[in-house]
Formats: C-alpha cells, sequence, structure tokens
C-alpha cells in the first residue's frame, strides 16, 4: 500500500516537473484558458445566447472541460513518453495513466476557487449538498478520464498519429457539449446527441451545481454510467495489449 | 554456494512481427485500407528466440554472448518482465534491477537525482528508502557535480554510471546487464566489475550480456552462447567462449 502510494507520488511530481516544468504554470493553464474561452464566449454570444448570467453559465461548464480536454490530449503521450521505463523496469503501466488523470483533476480542483468567485459574485447561493456532489462528480469525471486516457494512450503505441485526431474529436465534442448553449436550445430531434455524448451528462451535472437547478438524477447516472462503459473499454483495451508495450514503444 | 534456482526459462521462445503495418498511423492505416489489411495478413513471423531453456541459480553470474540479433537483449528483456514469452514458462525469484542497456532509462528532462527517485520507487522501494540509498549512489556515479542538472545534458556515459549506481544499489537480487560497461570509462568499468564480484560473494545473481569475452571469462560462473535465437551451448566459459569464436572464425 505504502508502495502503491509512493509511485503515484513520485509519478506525480515528474508529471508536475515534466509537463509544466513548475507547478504555478500548470495551474495558471487550467485557469486561465477557461476563463479566456469565457470572455471570449460572453462578448460574442451574449446576444444570441438569451441564458441569464451567461457568464456563470459558461464558467460552470468550462472548467470542468478544461479538465476534460487536458487529460485527453496529454493521454497519447501517458505511454509513449515513457518509453524508457517501460522498456527497462517491469510495473504497472497503468500508473502512468492514474497518475497524470490524478495531476489533471488537481489542477482541476484547485481552479475552483475561482469558479467559487463567479457563484459568489452572481450572488447564488452554495448548497450543502455539494459537499458530496462536488467529490462524486470529480469521482465520475476521473473514472470516465482513466477509461479514455488508457484507451487513448494505448492506441497512440500503436499508431503514433492520433496526437491531432484527438485534439480534433476534443474540439468537436466541446461543441456537440451544452456548453456554450442550453441543451433546451437544441431541437428535440437532437437531444439524443446528450446522451450519446459521454460528457454532455456530466456537465449538465456541473451546470445543476454551479449554475444553479440542482443536479437531476437522470444526469447523473447517465454519466456515470457512461463512466463505467467507458472505464471498462479502456481498462480492456490496455490489458489486452500491455504485454506487446515494450516491444513497440 | 546454494543451487536455488532465481531464473528458470523453460522452453522459451519469443516471436515478433516484422514491420508493424500501423507504424504509418490511423490515417494512413485508414487511406490505404485494402492493402494494409493485406500486409497485416502477410507480415511475416520472425522468431528471435526458439525454445530456450536454461537455470541460473542464487548467487550465479551467467554471460550471454553471441553477434548481434542473436537475441541476447530479448531474453535478458524477458527476464526482467518488460517482454512476455510467446511460447514457454519463464519465472524468477527475487526482486529484478532495472534493465542496464544502452539509451535512456531515465527519464530526460528530469534531474539525475529525480530520476534516481523515480526508478527506485518504480522498482519496488519506498521514498524514504530510496532518500537513504541517494547519497551512496550519487558518490558512487561520481557525479556530484551534475547531479541537479537534467538528464539531457548527460554524455551516453554518464548515464551508464548513473543507472550502474542505481541499479547496484536498490539491493536487487538479481541484476541485468546488457553491453553498457563498453561506454564507461576504463577506471569505472573497473570499478563496476569489483562491484559485481562483491555481489556475487553476496549471492546476488547475475545475467550479464557483452562482446567483450575477456570479461566475460573473468566474471561468469556460466556463459551461454546463443546464435540466431537458439541455444548453441551453455557451461564452462572456456568452452562456449571458444564455441563463440569459432563461429566467428568460421563466419
Ligand atoms: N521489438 C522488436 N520488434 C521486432 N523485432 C525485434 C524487436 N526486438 C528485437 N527484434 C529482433 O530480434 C532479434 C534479436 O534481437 P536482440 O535480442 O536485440 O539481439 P542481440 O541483443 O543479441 O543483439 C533481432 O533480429 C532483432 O531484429
Ligand atoms: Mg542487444
Amino acid at each position: 500500500m505504502i508502495y502503491y502510494r509512493d509511485l503515484l507520488l513520485v509519478l506525480l511530481s515528474k508529471e508536475f516537473k515534466v509537463r509544466y516544468k513548475s507547478t504555478f504554470m500548470g495551474y495558471a493553464w487550467s485557469v486561465l484558458h477557461p476563463l479566456m474561452l469565457a470572455m471570449i464566449f460572453s462578448v460574442f454570444f451574449r446576444m444570441f445566447m438569451r441564458v441569464p448570467d451567461y457568464t456563470l453559465y459558461l464558467i460552470a461548464g468550462l472548467f470542468p472541460w478544461q479538465w476534460i480536454a487536458n487529460t485527453c490530449t496529454g493521454a497519447t503521450g501517458y505511454f509513449l513518453g515513457n518509453a524508457g521505463l517501460i522498456k527497462k523496469v517491469r510495473f504497472h503501466r497503468s500508473m502512468l495513466v492514474l497518475s497524470s488523470v490524478f495531476n489533471d483533476s488537481i489542477h482541476f480542483v484547485c481552479s475552483l476557487p475561482v469558479v467559487l468567485g463567479f457563484v459568489w459574485y452572481y450572488e447564488r447561493t452554495p448548497q450543502w449538498s455539494w459537499l458530496w456532489l462536488v467529490p462524486a462528480l470529480i469521482a465520475v469525471q476521473a473514472v470516465m478520464l482513466v477509461g479514455v486516457g488508457l484507451a487513448i494512450a494505448t492506441c497512440n503505441l500503436f499508431f503514433r498519429d492520433l496526437e491531432r485526431l484527438t485534439s480534433l474529436v476534443v474540439q468537436m465534442l466541446f461543441y456537440l457539449t451544452p456548453i456554450v448553449y442550453q441543451p433546451d436550445m437544441l431541437p428535440p430531434s437532437y437531444h439524443w446527441v446528450l446522451y450519446a455524448n459521454p460528457f454532455a451528462n456530466l456537465i449538465l451535472c456541473w451546470h445543476g451545481v454551479f449554475y444553479g437547478g440542482g443536479v437531476e438524477l437522470l444526469h447523473l447516472a447517465a454519466a456515470a454510467g457512461w463512466a463505467i462503459v467507458l472505464a471498462a473499454v479502456g481498462a480492456g483495451i490496455y490489458r489486452a495489449k500491455v504485454w506487446r508495450f515494450a516491444e513497440i514503444v | 554456494m546454494s543451487r536455488e534456482v532465481a531464473i528458470r526459462l523453460q522452453g522459451v521462445s519469443k516471436r515478433y512481427y516484422l514491420g508493424t503495418p500501423v507504424g504509418d498511423g490511423l490515417k494512413h492505416l485508414l487511406l490505404h485500407l485494402p492493402s494494409q489489411i493485406k500486409a497485416i495478413r502477410q507480415r511475416k513471423p520472425f522468431d528471435a528466440l526458439v525454445d530456450i531453456s536454461f537455470d541460473v541459480h542464487r548467487g550465479e553470474c551467467l554471460s550471454l554472448i553471441g553477434r548481434n540479433g542473436a537475441g541476447k537483449s530479448t531474453t535478458l528483456g524477458m527476464i526482467a518482465g518488460v517482454l512476455k514469452p510467446s511460447a514457454g514458462t519463464l519465472e524468477t525469484h527475487g526482486r529484478i534491477s532495472p534493465l542496464l542497456e544502452l539509451g535512456a532509462g531515465f527519464n530526460q528532462q528530469l534531474t539525475g537525482r529525480e530520476n534516481i527517485m523515480l526508478n527506485g520507487v518504480m522498482l519496488g522501494l519506498t521514498r524514504r528508502e530510496v532518500r537513504e540509498r541517494t547519497a551512496e549512489i550519487i558518490a558512487f556515479s561520481e557525479l556530484e557535480d551534475f547531479i541537479d542538472a537534467p538528464l539531457r545534458t548527460y554524455s551516453s556515459g554518464m548515464i551508464v554510471r548513473l543507472g550502474f549506481s542505481v541499479a547496484v544499489h536498490l539491493d536487487p537480487d538479481i541484476l541485468l546487464v546488457d553491453e553498457v560497461l563498453a561506454v564507461g570509462d576504463a577506471r569505472f568499468r573497473q570499478k563496476c566489475l569489483e562491484r559485481m564480484k562483491q555481489f556475487r560473494s553476496r549471492g546476488t545473481t547475475m545475467v550479464f550480456v557483452s562482446h567483450d569475452v575477456g570479461t566475460v571469462a573473468k566474471i561468469s560462473d556460466r556463459v551461454a552462447f546463443l546464435e540466431s535465437g537458439r541455444l548453441v551451448e551453455i557451461g564452462d566459459p572456456a568452452k562456449a567462449i571458444e564455441a563463440y569464436q569459432g563461429r566467428l572464425r568460421a563466419a
């Protein structure tokens, strides 16, 4: 147990040092990027979107999305970027994915005070239920991203060109997720898109928390269901291929 | 010497598929789907190792010799547990050192000191245990002045020094060394050989790959001669080396 904790901690500190050179840069990115997007969208889309407190709506969706985008785009390098270790040392390779997702989740948690600042500015009252809802949503999102991360990281060892494809897909999913618009702006015949998109339900839940209106159990259940499916698929792909990692990396 | 088995290979084979067709990426695969599928179907298997069986006893030093491509590194990789045999069984007992071979066994971005911690923990020590050994590791490597510089600034000889120091200070039960001593300077090589001799007296098992038959003859209890993935000779160092040199002359 101590061993796994130490392995996780060491991999985490490696992540911090390698990816951002400094902890501060990583934090700044996970805060500044969604803030910047929120500013742009609220300036340009305010006219078309008749969403009350549109900026808060954007903030509530963009911050969790930043975590999703960070993990998905970083995932192509989780194994490929650790070729030396994979070729020479025997260890649980999935720890590389777990530590990276964990790392991104820490950045997300550290950015939450900024979100709370907006909540306070827009005079929403924090609820007691947040004490369990926020950790629950973080857990669901982390499980989802571990699955996605395992899948992307493994596939990229074989294909090597998934980096651009991944950012393209993430970019597309961004517009298929109700972040800049509200779900009821979609024509009803397109609502299935929301359920087919693993991240949409999750973002709806985050809206329910920070924008207000409460979390609908159906959305939470759909998000959790997707998390389980994605984790199972990711773990399946990883386990089918893990023994070949050292050969092809 | 006790006769406990540290490493046992039974009928181990390793098959690679040459020319992984998806190496050109998903885009290439999708754009050239028919020809790519044909390539996948027709890819040729290549047997890097065929039906290898041997035991290495605790405290023994076994050297592997053979020409380039004979399968020495593949054998070490399987003992290290990073490669999986295609057939046969392989068992090891005890903690195994990182595979010491040329090239980056470390993270290039991190400093020498950070790499010591990373490697130590990955091999199963706790952070505290690694911290306790760090001073000793640095002293042995003689890299005090560079230890806080990122690894990409190191020469290949320096990386070998660090790798060797880390590996021997982790108290491995099994030490795997693949041709790395060739790049160290003569004095450091001497130091490593001394250390390996000490290890043997303490009961550490070693598998050693080298082209330097002089060193091999000096440190090995037994020598295995591999050729094209087959075990030609295993046993008395002088005999195996003789067989190897005979083949070299014939070639
Ligand atoms: N990852 C790999 N994929 C395909 N072929 C490989 C791979 N690794 C080694 N081989 C092949 O297996 C054979 C044995 O290689 P290796 O064990 O590295 O030989 P040695 O260390 O004795 O020089 C070589 O012919 C090499 O081309
Ligand atoms: Mg080799």
